[in-house]
């Protein structure tokens, strides 16, 4: 029963990989099915065919699609993504100096949504059916519907705009100070938080209440245990996996938002370099960017089905 | 007949729902703590802001262009970022253009493509997902890989990776949205489906030697065809977010056309003066999205909270 564990972690490392490999297909299909001509693209209208021709062969646009996939997907084994198209800088180094920028955004965001969204959880599905709960409830179900950039023009104008407490676009170079570093990610991650408290909120309620639901609670109920120990030493541990997995998908949600709120916060992060590489349609850096977001997905939600399985004895031993 | 059909669905879509991890359901069986009958005014209440706002937005889709007091494209006023005023009701934009006549021709723009692109999304992943069910093995197997693949590229990533290649254009943004958002739709309806497809019912229309597209549109939809409407919704909000999205990235809808998520970038640079030009259509978007969420949530308890 145990060697079955790390066989079935290797066999969803491995699914995943697989996924993983299909989704660079796909990537590579769509950015290389292009009606025009990269070459033609990098240079412009005005550039002479000997000059488009020149283009092609350094960047080994003659060679057969399958050929170019396939130095394109070993180039992600040693480091080279190739150049950028937009400003000659090598895309590995572009995205280095940007990626852990975007992580830190991440890992502050994940700091503090983590611990609140399991609160908010864990005393709606206590209160379940209560005021506190009912209010939750729309609180969260509106805020899962709410276009992040509407949370973040409603924060500029509050803590910016009305009270000016905060400047309202954030860079990174000045931090000199506590106060600095507070002030820069303050909003984008207030912005962040929002969306994704909601969702994780909601979704830890509902895996605490399917425990809450199964019939050794009623048994714990009739016995006469009282409903915080009901909860907190009866459910809660059997909801460890289910909450686990409800925190691993929502934070699959942090890739969606980070483009936009690095984007209206001016925040120098590897989503708004990928934006900005779709802007210039710089198709190397878009190429590279959007595999990385794929796999950080993938990972997310590797994790979540893992944190499923291995809490479940009866999933793990099938 | 039609209760026959009724009942083997309800009792699918409960042990559905039960096996699949991801899909978090709060339905309960056993009786909960507080009365029920507390809840129910609540829950009603939710239900008529849900479709006060939602029925508010389809109405200025449809028929907001006609009421537009200016042209959208007019240059009416000499005052940049104009707040309230008699002559323009949701102020001036950042070149002096009337916000609500531009409002209200944008809300179209959102609405109609979000709308078009859930549909087609419905329609591709809920088609696939049913007739899958009965073709050979093999096939059900490519076309599940398939889909697969899609739902794990993010739908801002997928939208992000076609409008670099092939530049933004508004049949791309709806592909884009049915790329990413019919794998969702193929999941579930084929799930259902799959169950659908063991009861006797199927099994007898199979043996009395009815075709395929007969057994999926007169045996398995209409079973199914709630949920599946149900998911459309959620569909529908996810879309109107990315395709707002977009927009807001300047990726999406192109001008001189705008939708609300254009409106707002455009008029960005009016927020640290607090301008209504780019809180107007922000709101716009928000009350959208949460009146169509409050109004699918309190139509069906089965919701899904998942947003890719």
């Amino acid at each position: 029963m145990r060697n079955a564990m790390p066989k079935l972690v290797l066999g969803r490392l491995s699914s995943s990989l697989l996924t993983l490999f299909l989704v660079s297909l796909v990537i590579f299909a769509i950015t290389s099915l292009l009606p025009g001509d990269t070459a033609q693209q990098i240079l412009g209208q005005f550039a002479t065919p000997e000059q488009v021709a020149a283009l092609r062969e350094e960047l080994g646009l003659n060679q057969s699609p399958l050929v170019r996939y396939w130095h394109w997907l070993t180039g992600f084994a040693t480091g080279d993504l190739g150049m950028s198209a937009s400003n000659g800088m090598p895309v590995a180094q572009l995205m280095n100096d940007r990626l852990p920028n975007s992580l830190l955004l991440a890992a502050i965001t994940t700091a503090i949504s983590v611990p609140i969204a399991l609160t908010m959880g864990l005393v709606a599905a206590m209160r379940r059916g209560g005021n506190i709960d009912r209010a939750l409830n729309v609180v969260t179900l509106s805020m899962v519907a709410v276009p992040e950039f509407l949370v973040a023009t409603l924060a500029v104008l509050i803590f910016a705009v009305h009270l000016g407490w905060l400047p309202a676009l954030s860079y990174v170079s000045t931090v000199e100070s506590v106060g600095d570093f507070v002030r820069i990610y303050a909003m984008p991650v207030l912005t962040l938080c929002c969306v994704l408290i909601a969702q994780m909120a909601r979704m830890t309620r509902a895996a605490l209440i399917d425990q809450l639901d199964s019939a050794y609670i009623e048994m714990a109920r009739l016995k006469g245990v009282p409903p915080v120990r009901r909860v907190l030493r009866h459910a809660l541990p059997n909801a460890v996996g289910p909450i686990a997995n409800a925190v691993a998908l929502s934070l699959s949600y942090l890739l969606g938002g980070v483009i936009i709120v690095e984007t209206i916060f001016n925040y120098p992060g590897i989503a708004s370099l990928m934006v900005d590489a779709v802007s210039n349609r710089d198709l190397a850096l878009v190429q590279a960017c959007a595999m990385l977001f794929c796999g950080a997905y993938l990972i997310l939600v590797m994790v979540a089905d893992l944190c499923a399985i291995l809490s479940n004895p009866r999933l793990r031993n099938r | 007949m039609s209760e026959t059909h009724a009942m083997p669905h309800r009792r699918q879509g409960a042990s559905q729902r039960r096996a699949s991890a991801r899909r978090m359901v709060d339905g309960s069986r056993l009786p909960i703590s507080a009365p029920a009958r507390r809840n129910k005014p609540r829950l009603k209440l939710l239900r008529w802001i849900g479709l006060t706002l939602f029925g508010f937005w389809v109405l200025v889709a449809l028929f907001g262009p006609l009421l537009a007091p200016y042209p959208m494209g007019a240059f009416v006023a000499d005052e940049i970022y104009g707040g309230m005023s008699a002559a323009h009701w949701l102020g001036t934009d950042y070149m002096g253009r009337d916000m609500l006549s531009r409002m209200l021709t944008g809300a179209r723009y959102t609405v109609g493509l979000a709308v078009v692109a859930a549909l087609l999304s419905t329609l591709v992943g809920a088609g696939f997902g049913m007739l899958t069910v009965l073709l050979p093995r093999w096939l059900e197997e490519g076309v599940r890989r398939i889909f697969d693949t899609l739902i794990s590229i993010p739908s801002k990533m997928m939208a992000l990776v076609m409008v670099s290649a092939f530049g933004t254009s508004i049949p791309l943004l709806i592909l884009a949205a049915v790329l990413s958002y019919a794998p969702g739709a193929f999941r579930i309806s084929h799930s259902l489906a799959t169950n659908l497809a063991t009861l006797e019912y199927v099994q007898v229309a199979k043996t009395r030697g009815e075709g395929r597209f007969y057994i999926a549109a007169v045996e398995i939809m209409p079973n199914m065809i709630q949920s599946v409407l149900t998911d459309m919704g959620m569909r529908f909000v996810f879309i109107v977010l990315l395709l707002s999205g977009m927009s807001f990235l300047g990726l999406g809808v192109q001008p001189p056309a705008a939708d609300l998520g254009s409106l707002v970038r455009e008029n960005i640079g009016g927020l640290s003066q607090g301008a209504l030009a780019v809180i107007a259509p922000a709101l716009a978007i928000g009350t959208l999205t949460i009146g169509a969420n409050l109004l699918i949530d309190s139509l069906s308890k089965s919701r899904d909270t998942q947003k890719e």
